[in-house]
């Protein structure tokens, strides 16, 4: 008897496990899909022939045809923009780390006044609106001789990316344990020289880590490179002017070719977002 | 020669005092443990005489010369962390020879050196592996070979075997202590671990809210504690407090037996036992038996006596049963008073 009401009581039970676990299945096939499949409109209309890309219905296969990648690349300007656009985020992958990794290890370190304060200040910079701040910006550079250049982009990008250089390499330096770092002094380090045996050697892989994703930041930056830049122009700038008098295919081919390689690098660098958050994926 | 000599030192965080006016010499050669509860300033102490740590005020002393506002690299020591802090990325000959290269020394020494402590921590096998590739046991054992390696004047430990388990902690205290020895060099140790501080040491400094309570050879620590924390805080289970009334010509009442003790101003002092010295007899304490836990050689009974919580080790053929009454009692010469006040330990006469 007793067991018969346990067995009734169960089954519902399990029942809502099953359902919560449904919902959850469901909210990640949601989520992916809106993700995923721009991404892969993008890839299958990069590569398909101008044809297939106006025909209707369409083909969810990719047609495999590079013309449109190939015309893209050789349109006047495209590698001039690609290779400022590679300048920009290689300055600003040097600075960002460069300075970045300095506050990171100090974090993490050492105990200071206002701390925590540094830590949401730091933080709070990502919260001021890049269109506020693009006129005055733009007058300043004007008088410094700033405007146009590449390493006055990349200024503005290292502000944009340092947050996280910073906070990434906090968590990095956070992880190893101080005490590897006292067993070096002990061992006739000096402070220096104990970060560069020790410490350097194994924060490495995650430096580099964050060191591309600034460089993501920056390659997908778009909204200071349009308004700071005339003639170097960066792709995501260049993109942007000339994209809308092109036609459907090459909108296509520009969008993949400015999608891939941060696509490529955010990939690499996963492990080290998360990381970042506190959720361990090791 | 490396005699250690710390004077006056005293460390505070912020409103928090950590250490109170330390002052502590230990002889070259010898083996000190620094012994205590956790928050006891016992680790704050090591890292001071490491210079991890700098002293709010005071000196320390190592081999003669000031060291106190010396970098760690510059004292002669080499230490062994709690969770051993063996270098991740290089092997374990790299790990041994890292101090040693830090040295400039030539390779053939360098060589020499990390195969002759790697063999007397028994891990000349695994030399070419990285510290991930290790046991709890085996980094420990690197850990320590490390520091010999560098040949110091002195080694601080602090909590070397804490990590691991109890059958290798019993096997690596034992070669420790072995290995020291034969090092000659001198150590301090820090542990938590009364087991392992009587065993290790020549002299035990006991500690307590950042004071050292006693600082002597283990038995005496054992034998005569200097407070009342050191004979409950040494020795499982620990001594047995029973408070102790004034009684006509120096002597003094306990439960309803009259021992002759020492001179006090207080009408109460604090009488204290081992529960190992107490044997059952006629004119003994009355001990109501709470508790009977046999242990193989002996038997643990956990008893009341006047109302206060009272054990004692006896003989395991005892018959007892719970509840019953028995008369126990101390040995003359084993027994302790102290002070209610000042809780130091008191002479008798």
């Amino acid at each position: 008897m007793t067991a018969v009401t346990a067995r009734e009581t169960a089954v519902p039970a399990a029942d809502i496990r099953k359902r919560g676990r449904f919902l959850v299945a469901i909210t990640i096939l949601i989520l992916s899909v809106w993700v995923l499949a721009p991404i892969y409109l993008l890839a299958i209309n990069a590569l398909s022939s101008p044809a297939q890309v106006n025909a209707f219905p369409k083909s969810l296969v990719p047609g495999m045809e590079t013309e449109s990648i190939a015309f893209f690349l050789g349109f006047a300007g495209v590698l001039r923009a690609l290779g400022n656009s590679i300048l920009v985020a290689g300055i600003t992958m040097v600075l960002a780390i460069g300075l970045g990794a300095p506050a990171g290890y100090a974090l993490s370190r050492f105990d200071f006044r206002g701390k925590d304060a540094f830590r949401i200040m730091v933080l709070m910079t990502r919260a001021f609106p890049l269109p506020l701040l693009a006129l005055p910006l733009a007058v300043m550079f004007i008088r410094t001789g700033l405007d146009d250049t590449a390493f006055g982009l990349a200024l503005v990008h290292t502000t944009l990316a340092l947050p996280f250089a910073v906070l990434i390499t906090f968590s990095l330096f956070s992880g190893i344990p101080v005490e590897l770092e006292e067993a070096a002094w002990t061992l006739g380090c000096t402070r220096f020289q104990a970060f560069h045996k020790v410490v350097l050697p194994l924060v490495l892989p995650g430096i580099a880590a964050s060191a591309v994703f600034a460089f993501v930041i920056s390659w997908n930056e778009v909204f200071a490179a349009a308004v700071l830049t005339i003639q170097n122009r960066t792709l995501t700038a260049f993109l942007l002017q000339n994209i809308n008098v092109s036609p459907m295919h090459l909108k296509f081919a520009g969008g993949a070719m400015l999608v891939l390689p941060a696509l490529i690098f955010i990939f690499a660098v996963r492990r080290y977002l998360f990381a970042m958050w506190g959720i361990a994926s090791r | 020669m490396a005699e250690i000599s710390i004077r006056n030192v005293a460390k505070r965080f912020g409103d928090f005092t950590a250490l109170h006016s330390i002052d502590l010499t230990v002889a070259d050669q010898e083996f000190m443990v620094l012994l205590g509860a956790s928050g006891c300033g016992k680790t704050t102490l090591l890292r001071i005489i490491a210079g991890l740590e700098s002293p709010s005020q005071g000196e320390v002393w190592i081999g003669g010369g000031r060291v106190d506002h010396l970098p760690p690299r510059q004292r002669g020591i080499a230490m062994v962390f709690q969770n051993y802090a063996v270098f991740p990325h290089l092997t374990v000959f790299e790990n041994i020879a890292f101090g040693l290269r830090m040295q400039k020394l030539a390779e053939g020494e360098i060589q020499h050196r990390v195969n002759r402590t790697a063999e007397l921590m028994h891990i000349e096998q695994l030399l070419k592996r990285y510290s991930g590739q290790l046991s709890g046991g085996q980094r420990q054992r690197v850990a320590v070979a490390r520091a010999l390696a560098m040949e110091p004047d002195v080694i601080l430990m602090d909590e070397p075997l804490s990590n691991l388990d109890a059958l290798l902690r019993l096997e690596m205290r034992a070669e420790l202590k072995g290995v020291l020895a034969e090092s000659k060099t001198t150590t301090i140790y820090v542990t938590h671990d009364q087991v392992e501080a009587m065993s290790l040491a020549d002299r035990i400094a006991v500690m307590n809210k950042g004071r050292i309570v006693q600082a002597e050879k283990p038995i005496e620590v054992y034998r005569n504690p200097a407070a009342r924390f050191v004979g409950s805080f040494i020795g499982n289970p620990p001594m047995n407090f029973l408070p102790a009334m004034k009684a006509e010509n120096g002597s003094w009442r306990v439960a309803d037996v009259v021992f002759k003790g020492p001179t006090s101003e207080h009408d109460e002092v604090a009488f204290a036992i081992r529960p190992e010295d107490l044997a059952p007899s006629g004119t003994g304490l009355p001990a109501e038996v709470r508790v009977i836990e046999p242990l193989g050689p002996h038997v643990l009974v956990t008893c009341e006596v006047d109302g206060h919580l009272f054990r004692a080790v006896l003989d395991s053929d005892l018959e007892l049963k719970r509840g019953q009454t028995i008369r126990l009692a101390p040995s003359p010469d084993r027994i302790r008073w102290f002070d209610p006040e000042t809780e130091q330990s008191l002479q008798a006469h």
